[in-house]
């Protein structure tokens, strides 16, 4: 792509992708900005009336508003780091030649394919639950009161099914990664005289750093936007306690049906996930240089 | 002190024996180099004697202690890779100090010695760069800083030259010997190229198919091989091998002529033929002759001789230069 003419066609080249692109973003953006401004609630159909930012105004001084917010960075924070550690254990024991490794690994796997709704239906049924629940059993046969974990710890809950939804993601990124390390490096640091620990935090953890930001770049940007997993399980409760911004924008439309609102929220959601990424490139992205 | 001695030493993977006993004494100080062809176990010697392989029997004795069983950070050995295997995260002063830092050294000692490291191999001006941030053989460099910074009993040399391009190859391969030398510290080096075997070493290792053919200083390889393997891989152009008739006239299977001590001439004494190939180098002159009844040879001659392909040409080789073999190849002493 070095000449003036190549780039040339390249442009005209892309400009039908761009334009599908650019019209398919910005007409549900306008849209919800165009709603935004509206006192529209679906239970009042045909009184939309325009009403400035009076919609910003109660969203974001909804005492829910702030309470979800603290639940959704609690949330993203706590299944990254989960995630994150984990995932790195985990990858370190599959590069390690045990038996079975392929199994293993597909088993590691597998529930990154299973829907968001069906593993929260399964851990929420099956393993959760306070009386017929797997967790319950083994609590009983140990003698111990069982945990009504919906009731007792919601938001801890929704972050276990969550990062055990994302372990298998940031597993594969890292394993990848660990299995591109060089050989001989590792065999350097040997005769330097360094052991297994010295050997993970001076040269495999380094050589991590860049998946390790592309797995929390990417985790972020979904983290953020959780919701069936809260829908199926505790529906944003008890009180607010498992409520998210997703989940909050989510009742405010079809709750209350106060499209208005929810409108406003979303955009206050698009918003802070901008300052989200922005901190977050502006932190870790450093790794992505060169 | 680095004496390095080997009993007895296989090695198998898997079922494939790839070392089949390899007896070796390497003295304290002296620089070994070991040789052979392609896939024939240097590598895998080397990274026995490092520690990074287990033997499957025999002994590794440095300094008269064994060290079968010994972890590579315990046996002071230290070694430079093919690849340097440099830290790339780390600066070349992070590169060069792990060692001493996972020695648990004072800070102010390591800076210290990194610092006369870095001197000794003029790396001084690049201590705070990352390896990607430098040339080959400044890498190349670091690697044997990373290596002597900690004053091992041994260094150990993996084809550390074979990324470089000639002129620098020539150039490091000076100051690899005189570093060497100056330090005084035992070094095996693994290399296919027999130049270099040949002007670095005190003494060559000849490796073939995993066994030690012949252990000896490079003129002793030279001008006295072992068998018929050594003769034809050390020196260059390849000796020349004549069976049969010729061979048996004195009193062997196979003799071999180096091309130094063919003398052709257009119309002298010797075994006449034609010249297939005429290489003309300026300083030398490389000619390829057939002759009926023993095959093609190759004859070297200082400067130019007036010959060219197509010419006839007799070659007349120096008897004292004959080397004789048996049916087995070993080599026949008078
Ligand atoms: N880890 C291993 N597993 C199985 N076989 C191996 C292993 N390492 C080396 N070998 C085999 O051992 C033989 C010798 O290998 P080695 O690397 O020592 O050769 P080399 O003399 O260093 O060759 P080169 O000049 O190409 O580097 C080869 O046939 C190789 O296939
Ligand atoms: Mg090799």
């Amino acid at each position: 792509m070095a000449t003036e003419q190549t780039r040339g066609l390249g442009r005209l080249l892309i400009t039908p992708a761009v334009a599908a692109l650019f019209i398919w973003m910005i007409v549900p953006l306008v849209m919800t900005i165009y709603f935004s401004t509206l006192d529209y609630n679906l239970l009042n159909p045909g009184t939309e009336a325009f009403v400035g930012l009076e919609n910003y105004f109660y969203f974001l001084t909804d005492p829910a508003f702030l309470a979800s917010l603290q639940n959704t960075l609690v949330l993203v924070g706590s299944v990254l780091a989960i995630t994150v550690i984990i995932g790195t254990l985990v990858a370190l024991l599959l590069d390690q030649a045990v038996i079975g490794r392929s199994i293993v690994r597909l088993m590691v796997i597998a529930p990154f394919f299973v829907m968001p709704t069906v593993s929260a239906l399964v851990w929420k049924n099956l393993l959760m639950h306070p009386v017929s629940g797997l967790f319950a059993w083994i609590a009983t046969s140990l003698g111990l009161r069982p945990i009504d974990w919906f009731a007792e710890a919601p938001l801890f809950a929704i972050i276990l099914i969550v990062a055990w939804q994302w372990l298998p993601f940031a597993t594969l990124i890292l394993l990848t990664a660990l299995q591109s390390l060089d050989e001989e490096q590792k065999e350097a640091a040997e005769m330097d005289g360094a052991g297994a620990f010295s050997t993970f935090f001076h040269i495999t953890l380094p050589h991590l750093a860049r998946p390790i930001t592309v797995v929390i770049l990417i985790e972020t940007i979904f983290l953020l936007t959780v919701f069936a997993e809260i829908y199926v399980t505790t529906g944003g409760g008890p009180g607010l306690q498992t409520t998210n911004i997703a989940f909050l924008i989510y009742s405010q439309a079809l709750i209350q049906f106060d499209v208005g609102t929810a409108s406003a929220g979303g955009l206050v959601a698009v918003v802070l996930a901008n300052i989200v990424a922005f901190f977050l490139v502006r932190i870790v992205g450093r790794n992505l240089e060169t | 002190m680095g004496r390095i001695t080997l009993e007895g030493v296989r090695k198998s993977f898997a079922s494939h024996l790839i070392i089949k006993g390899a007896d070796l004494d390497i003295d304290d100080g002296s620089f070994v180099v070991f040789v052979g062809p392609s896939g024939c176990g240097k590598t895998t010697l080397l990274r026995l004697i490092a520690g990074l392989e287990d033997v499957s029997e025999g002994r590794i004795l440095i300094d008269g202690a064994n060290v079968v069983g010994v972890p590579p950070s315990k046996r002071g050995l230290s070694m430079v890779f093919q690849s340097y295997a440099l830290y790339p995260h780390m600066s070349v002063r992070g590169n060069i100090a792990f060692g001493l830092k996972m020695a648990g050294l004072p800070k102010a000692e390591i800076d210290r010695k990194v610092e006369a490291a870095a001197a000794t191999l003029n790396l001084t001006p690049y201590l705070d760069r990352k390896p990607r941030e430098l040339s080959g053989g400044q890498r190349q460099r670091v690697a044997i800083g990373r290596a002597i910074v900690r004053e091992p009993k041994a260094f150990l040399f993996d084809e550390p030259l074979s990324n470089l391009d000639a002129a620098l190859r020539v150039q490091m391969r000076l100051e690899v010997t005189r570093l060497q030398r100056q330090l005084g510290t035992t070094a095996v080096y693994v290399t296919h190229d027999q130049v270099e075997a040949m002007t670095m070493a005190d003494r060559i290792v000849v490796l073939n198919a995993g066994r030690i053919e012949q252990y000896g200083s490079p003129l002793e390889l030279y001008e006295r091989p072992a068998n018929i393997f050594v003769a034809g891989f050390i020196g260059s152009p390849r000796m020349n091998f004549i069976a049969d008739e010729a061979a048996r006239r004195y009193g062997a299977a196979t003799i071999g002529v180096r091309p130094e001590h063919i003398k052709a001439s257009r119309d002298g004494e010797g075994w006449e033929g034609l010249v297939t190939d005429a290489e003309h180098l300026g300083s030398d002159t490389f000619l390829h002759v057939d002759i009926a009844g023993i095959g093609n040879l190759t004859a070297r001659s200082i400067g130019e001789i007036g010959l060219s392909a197509g010419d006839r040409a007799r070659l007349l080789p120096d008897p004292a230069h004959i080397h004789r073999f048996d049916e087995n190849g070993k080599a026949l002493h008078a």
